[in-house]
């Protein structure tokens, strides 16, 4: 069927055609995460108690010039002891399509709770970063990075 | 896949209750699956979703990852050096693979 029209059609039109199909493969699916999906998935994580900001050290460049290796490392302040210590750490992203980045779960055998990894970012966005203790308390903090050309594909 | 090869930087001596720092590495595509390829086809979804670490044994730290970490993805953690030991790396691929990697520290 599809053969029978293309005939109908003159050359340069089929070149225009699968042009246009072709350009309409390449927009990216415009799903992404929101503010709201973030701060729900926090109050999911704390039991609806939410988090208070503190000053937990959230290293990321302020200008990423490519979404799709940055650089994050945090290191929060505990003595990674039995009775008081950091449990898990969770990275979360508002502008990228879902919002969990990474989740860490430390024990007090690293006698330090800081980590580094590589993200990808879409767009310019908050980058957060959520700390669960072990006495059940959280904090958290975000930081912002621009983003010149997104991660993430698409 | 034998592209997939691990890649750890442990140091191979430490004394007493110096805190180290642990680099690991993968070579892993992380396909988000939202990313096309030539033809514009969606490459499906396969990521490394876990990373495990062990000593002598006893898991001291994991690692859950999503699709928002990147290709080949690098981890950095700290480790408080106690006694001589051995450390088991395991990163699990969405597809139920599992490579895994060694490396002895000792402690005096």
């Amino acid at each position: 069927m599809k053969l029978c029209k293309m005939k109908k059609i003159s050359r340069r039109d089929a070149v225009f055609m699968i042009g246009a199909f072709g350009t309409s493969m390449m927009l990216p699916i415009s799903t992404s995460a929101t503010t709201k999906m973030v701060s729900d998935r926090i109050k999911e994580i704390t039991n609806g108690l939410g988090a208070e900001e503190s000053d937990l050290f959230l290293d990321l460049p302020e200008i990423a010039e490519n979404g799709n290796q940055v650089k994050v490392s945090f290191e929060i302040d505990s003595p990674m002891t039995d009775k008081d210590f950091v449990k898990t750490v969770y990275i979360l992203a508002d502008g990228n399509p879902a919002p969990n980045v990474a989740k860490f779960n430390f024990t007090p055998a690293l006698g330090s709770c800081s980590a580094t990894t590589r993200i990808r970012l879409s767009k310019t966005q908050n980058v957060h970063l959520l700390a669960a203790y072990n006495n059940g308390k959280f904090a958290m903090t975000k930081s912002k990075v621009k983003v010149t050309i997104g991660g993430c594909g698409g | 896949m034998s592209s997939i090869k691990p890649r750890g930087k442990v140091p191979k001596k430490a004394s007493v209750d110096e805190i180290i720092e642990i680099k690991t590495l993968i070579r892993h595509p992380m396909h988000s699956g939202r990313m096309k390829d030539k033809n514009g086809k969606i490459i499906p979804k396969r990521i490394i979703n876990k990373f495990i670490v062990k000593f002598n044994n006893k898991e001291v730290f994991n690692m859950d990852l999503e699709p928002s970490i990147s290709t080949n993805p690098y981890i950095a953690f700290p480790f408080k050096a106690k006694e001589s030991g051995t450390f088991d790396f395991e990163w699990i691929d969405d597809n139920g693979e599992k490579y895994s990697m060694k490396r002895k520290m000792t402690v005096s």
